[in-house]
């Protein structure tokens, strides 16, 4: 469903990815883990035509998105790491807006953010301004967008950081929900190795713009010979603290953080 | 053209859903209109030119209009870190659609911005020659609203952060207020200055703002809407390329 062939960005003379390959096969929830500045989130903007690689190729669904912009976009949903929401618009204004810029017709789009937003327990505040909702619940709209126009692949970057356990937890229940009844392919990004374990099929580990391992949970763990995910993680990417420097979008994000108190 | 609805539908939805804001961006207008309207109105008045209100209240429309589109504009910058730019750049829409949809949203609301301010000077104490002038003020408006909207989104395209905005701010936005003529007339000025207002996209919309209001025109409202017409086609097509090449 997504193939990622020898996959390079380079930002001036910082290679982000560099050089990374895997496949993920149609109705598979894959996870993508990776220590902070590894390239996960500049790999999943590669593959949502956000960023051009450098070089190498991506196939979704058949596709060259480089080719066919939006043949592909029509292809996928993703959920941003930062919230993506007009916080002005209601959550049924959010919704219908998505439903436009895909195309779904006005009879269809009616009927699906109905039940996509009853399915995430949002009918009721459907006429709240987006502003007035907590995280989680922001959390779930994106996610109840990203799936109005039936996408095929659905993208997840660090869906739920910043939320609290019961959040996560019902959240993810959401996302396999979703996973088995409408055959969606999941490619998501997490820093929690428990997510990743209990909702993911196969696993990949990216570190300094590589991939260090890839298989399911069970095979990383047997490889580095640990009990927990997160050992094997450790085991695979080491312990030292990566630190990445505030970039522009960091210093927006505080700021917007002290305008939105 | 259902997207481009849509977009411009949202940026008229934001607008009218800021109430404080509105409200806070009509105090600048207003202080340049009592003050210097009131407070150089005689000076104005001894040196032969008529009524300062009458001949300031246009260029406040004009400026009010110019801020206004230009920070619809910048508000990509707002939507471009975290917000919902990303959303409206991974859908399977051509970039310039959105473009297209948000730069006429912004420049409507500029619009409606600029006719709030065209109310208050009426209250002030401003008076149109006539209304068919006015009408002929509107269109003028519009297009100040459009050439600007798109200026902004030339420039909201390239900003990354909010330094950039107050550079802009500084060595673009204020000059093109302060050369525009909408403070001062525009004959006899020093050399530099007539090339510099020649220069200023503003002072025609200005110029072409005075002529339809009050029948007093430099350069002939014929020149204004040609010179405004080719700006906006001009900085719709280098908007269009701008947005089309921003990246995440």
């Amino acid at each position: 469903m997504i193939h990622a062939q020898n996959l390079v960005k380079t930002f001036g003379d910082i290679t982000a990815v560099g050089g990374i390959d895997f496949d993920v096969r149609p109705g598979e929830i894959f996870a993508f883990l990776g220590p902070n500045g590894a390239g996960k989130t500049t790999t999943i903007q590669m593959l949502t035509t956000l960023l051009r690689p450098t070089s190498g190729s991506i196939t979704l669904d058949g596709l060259d998105p480089a080719i066919r912009p939006l043949d592909a976009r029509r292809r996928f949903g993703i959920v941003f790491q930062d919230p993506s929401l007009d916080h002005e618009l209601t959550a049924y204004e959010n919704m219908d807006l998505h439903g436009v810029l895909y195309h779904v017709p006005r009879r269809v789009r009616v009927e699906r953010i109905q039940s996509l937003l009853t399915r995430f327990e949002l009918w009721d505040r459907r006429d709240s301004r987006v502003k007035t909702f907590s995280g989680g619940m922001k959390r779930r709209l994106e996610i109840a967008r990203a799936f109005l126009h039936t996408p095929k692949i659905l993208f997840l970057d660090e869906p739920t950081l910043g939320l609290d356990p019961q959040s996560r937890n019902q959240l993810w229940t959401h996302v396999r929900h979703l996973n088995e009844t409408e055959r969606v392919t999941v490619f998501l990004t997490t820093h929690y190795m428990d997510e990743a374990e209990r909702v993911a099929h196969r696993i990949a580990v990216i570190d300094h713009g590589r991939i260090v391992a890839q298989g399911s949970p069970q095979e990383l763990k047997q490889q580095t010979g640990t009990e927990s995910l997160e050992q094997a993680f450790l085991a695979l990417t080491g312990t030292s603290i990566r630190d990445e420097s505030a970039n522009s979008a960091d210093q927006m994000r505080q700021v917007a953080r002290m305008w939105r108190r | 053209m259902e997207v481009i609805y849509a977009l411009w539908l949202r940026e008229v939805k934001r607008y009218l859903r800021s109430r404080p804001q509105i409200l806070a961006s009509l105090g600048q207008p207003l202080m340049y209109l009592l003050v210097l309207g009131f407070g150089l109105g005689p000076v104005f008045e001894k040196a032969g030119q008529g009524n300062y209100l009458q001949f300031v209240a246009p260029g406040v429309v004009g400026m009010s209009i110019l801020f206004s589109s230009i920070f619809s504009g910048v508000g990509l910058l707002w939507d471009r870190q975290f917000g919902f730019l990303k959303e409206t750049l991974v859908a399977p829409v051509p970039r310039i659609h959105i473009m297209i949809g948000r730069t006429l949203g912004g420049a409507t609301t500029a619009l409606i911005q600029g006719m709030l301010v065209l109310t208050v000077c009426l209250i002030a104490g401003f008076r149109p020659d006539d209304f068919g002038g006015t009408l002929l003020g509107l269109l003028f408006m519009a297009l100040i609203a459009i050439v600007f909207a798109a200026l902004g989104t030339i420039i909201g395209s390239g900003l990354k952060d909010m330094q950039g905005f107050q550079l802009v701010m500084n060595f673009l936005v204020m000059p093109i207020f302060f050369l525009s003529g909408a403070l001062y007339p525009l004959s006899n000025l020093p050399g530099a200055l007539t090339v510099a207002t020649r220069l200023d996209p503003l002072s025609y919309g200005v110029d072409g703002l005075r002529g339809a209001f009050i029948g007093q025109s430099h350069f002939g409202m014929a020149v204004d809407i040609a010179v405004l017409g080719v700006l906006a086609a001009c900085f719709m097509a280098l908007g269009a390329r701008a947005f089309s090449r921003i990246q995440a």
